[in-house]
């Protein structure tokens, strides 16, 4: 509850213990499957079915190892689509959003609502549609497909959250700039392109995270090995008998860590984003 | 406008297109085409290598309804949904609480917390798959050394090989994965509750039990709400949990409809199809339920 009573001086109170003692124990059990994972990327090649909790020595050199493993070419295919998902968005969506905001127009309603349900349907819902599409035009196996996807499917997240930076811009500073003779453009990219930028951020690193974990329609859209990113490649290795493991969890440390530190930037306004229209 | 010319209301039409046309188009191609392809597509007799055959009529639908397996995904489909949902809030009313007192550390524990959210729900599910290999997974470890392995069913004991006891685990995970948002969704509804309403009923001489009822619960319900609606959908939608730890076997035993969809699409695409068509029904009466609860109307305007 958001009423504490006045904080004692001296020891902390056996309630405050008992409280922290909880939260840190909750805390370590959502963080303990990770944990795991770093643990077991850690263990030297020969102890990696040995049933023992700890590993004997850390051997940092799976990670080394990593960088000259199979796995280094899907963790590319990964970065690339997470950018160009990232890039198309923001292109496609930066406009949508600011117009939406600062302009009333035909089908402003229409076209708000349609982004509103997007963000309610997920690519697993329509995924026959989505490979026979791509199949019809050619676009399996390729790059190209998982970009368009990933970045069709978080258009949503970022119009919506960039949408409600700009409606939060005064537009008087924006004219302010422009009768000083800086031009639409020139007081839109130098007054609410920085203004928004909070949002913008948070767009970006949605996006990239969404694309950069994505499994499902990797999965379906992509046949061979070389081509597929790194989640779809991760679980396609767990699958053979014979499993360089030491790579295996390499690879899913390096396809995780980064993720989690990337989102606790932003995670304040996803909450929001993802709720909008909602909670107010 | 109705004295204005034809011309002048195409340009007035064309100038916001450029602005917001890329945003459809997009939307167009990569989410309204493959529901118009899927659903024209379950109508189709389409080899597995993806060549149409022709027309099929309703012959899929009839094909997938007569799957023997089929009543089975669909039941567990709702036990699906309605455990990982009611689970994931009831856990995450009780930790919103929890990580909105005050603390030592409270920034850290809740960073902690984002995890599970921020990692690929597929990384999670494969290293809840490896802490369950019966060999040297860390639970039968566990298990072990407390000598508790044999009651569960000896050195063998393979919780994920086992119908009954894979679909629990599978439920545990997806919790595992979900409780997180949920409970920042309830945390932000609980900071926008005024203090004072609390201190009135405190005033009041009313129990803490009593105000968590008659305060907190109500007016917290517009964010269960639309978390419970998001949940819902991302439980509903899930494949990465059940295909990375199970691949829905043994047997069907630990299928999804969205898992049996993804099995059918190897052997017949129009079958195939109309399961999607199935699931997309369903999602468009969430979608349409979480319209008519949330307030889009007034963030809309």
């Amino acid at each position: 509850m958001t009423v504490q009573p006045l904080p004692r001086r001296g020891l902390p109170s056996i309630r405050t213990v008992v409280v922290a003692a909880s939260a840190y124990v909750v805390a370590f059990v959502f963080l303990f499957p990770y944990l795991v994972m770093i643990l077991t990327a850690l263990r030297p090649q020969d102890e990696l079915r040995d049933p023992t909790y700890l590993p004997s020595t850390f051997a940092w050199s799976n990670f080394t190892d990593f960088w000259t493993g199979g796995l280094v070419g899907n963790l590319g295919v990964t970065l690339q689509v997470a950018a160009g998902s990232t890039v198309l968005v923001l292109l496609v969506a930066l406009p949508a959003a600011y117009y939406t905001a600062r302009f009333d127009f035909r089908g402003r309603t229409a076209f708000l609502i349609l982004v509103l349900v997007t963000q309610m349907f997920q690519p697993t819902a329509m995924l026959v549609g989505i490979y026979r599409e791509f199949f019809q035009l050619g676009l399996v196996d390729s790059v190209w497909s998982l970009i368009l996807v990933n970045g069709g499917f978080n258009l949503a997240f970022a119009v919506w959250i960039l949408n409600a930076y700009f409606s939060s811009i005064p537009r008087e500073l924006e004219e302010a700039a422009f009768m000083d003779g800086a031009g639409r453009a020139g007081a839109l990219f130098r007054i609410t392109l920085p203004l928004a930028m909070p949002g913008v951020v948070t767009a970006l690193i949605f996006t990239f995270i969404a694309a950069w974990n994505e499994f499902v329609v990797a999965l379906t859209l992509t046949t061979s090995p070389e081509n597929q990113p790194l989640t779809v490649a991760l679980n396609s290795f767990i699958g053979q008998y014979q499993v360089d493991w030491q790579n295996l969890f390499a690879g899913s440390v390096i396809a995780t860590v980064p993720v989690i530190i990337l989102f606790a930037l932003i995670e304040r306004k996803v909450v929001g984003g993802l709720t909008a229209g909602s909670i107010k | 406008m109705q004295h204005e010319s034809p011309l002048t209301r195409v340009g007035r039409a064309l100038v916001p297109l450029a602005w917001v046309g890329p945003a459809v188009a997009l939307i167009g191609v990569v989410v309204v085409w493959p529901v118009v392809v899927m659903i024209q597509s379950s109508f189709l007799e389409i080899s597995r290598f993806g060549v149409v055959r022709g027309s099929n009529g309703v012959d899929n639908y009839a094909k997938l309804f007569a799957e023997p397996d089929f009543g089975g995904v669909m039941v567990r489909s709702l036990v699906w949904v309605v455990a990982v949902v009611a689970l994931t809030v009831l856990i995450s009313l009780a930790l919103a609480q929890l990580f909105n007192q005050r603390f030592p550390l409270r920034n850290v524990a809740r960073w902690a917390l984002i995890a599970p959210w921020a990692a690929s729900v597929l990384m999670t599910a494969i290293i809840f798959k490896w802490m369950l290999d019966p060999e040297v997974g860390f639970v039968n470890m566990v298990l072990h050394d407390l000598g508790l392995l044999d009651a569960m069913g000896g050195a063998g004991a393979d919780p994920l090989g086992n119908a009954s006891t894979a679909f629990p685990w599978l439920i545990f995970v997806a919790v595992f994965v979900s409780v997180p948002f949920t409970t920042y969704a309830l945390l932000a509804g609980l900071s926008t509750i005024p203090a004072d309403v609390y201190e009135a009923a405190r005033m009041d001489g009313a129990s803490r039990a009593r105000i968590y009822w008659s305060i907190t619960l109500p007016m917290l319900r517009p964010a269960l709400t639309v978390a419970m609606l998001i949940n819902v959908m991302n439980v509903f939608n899930n494949f990465p949990i059940i295909w990375a730890m199970t691949h829905g076997q043994p047997g069907y035993s630990t299928a999804t409809s969205t898992i049996f969809m993804f099995i059918l699409k190897g052997s017949d695409i129009g079958e195939s199809a109309a399961m999607s068509v199935v699931n997309f029904g369903m999602v468009v009466v969430l979608v349409i339920v979480f319209l008519k609860v949330s307030r889009w109307k007034s963030e809309v305007a």
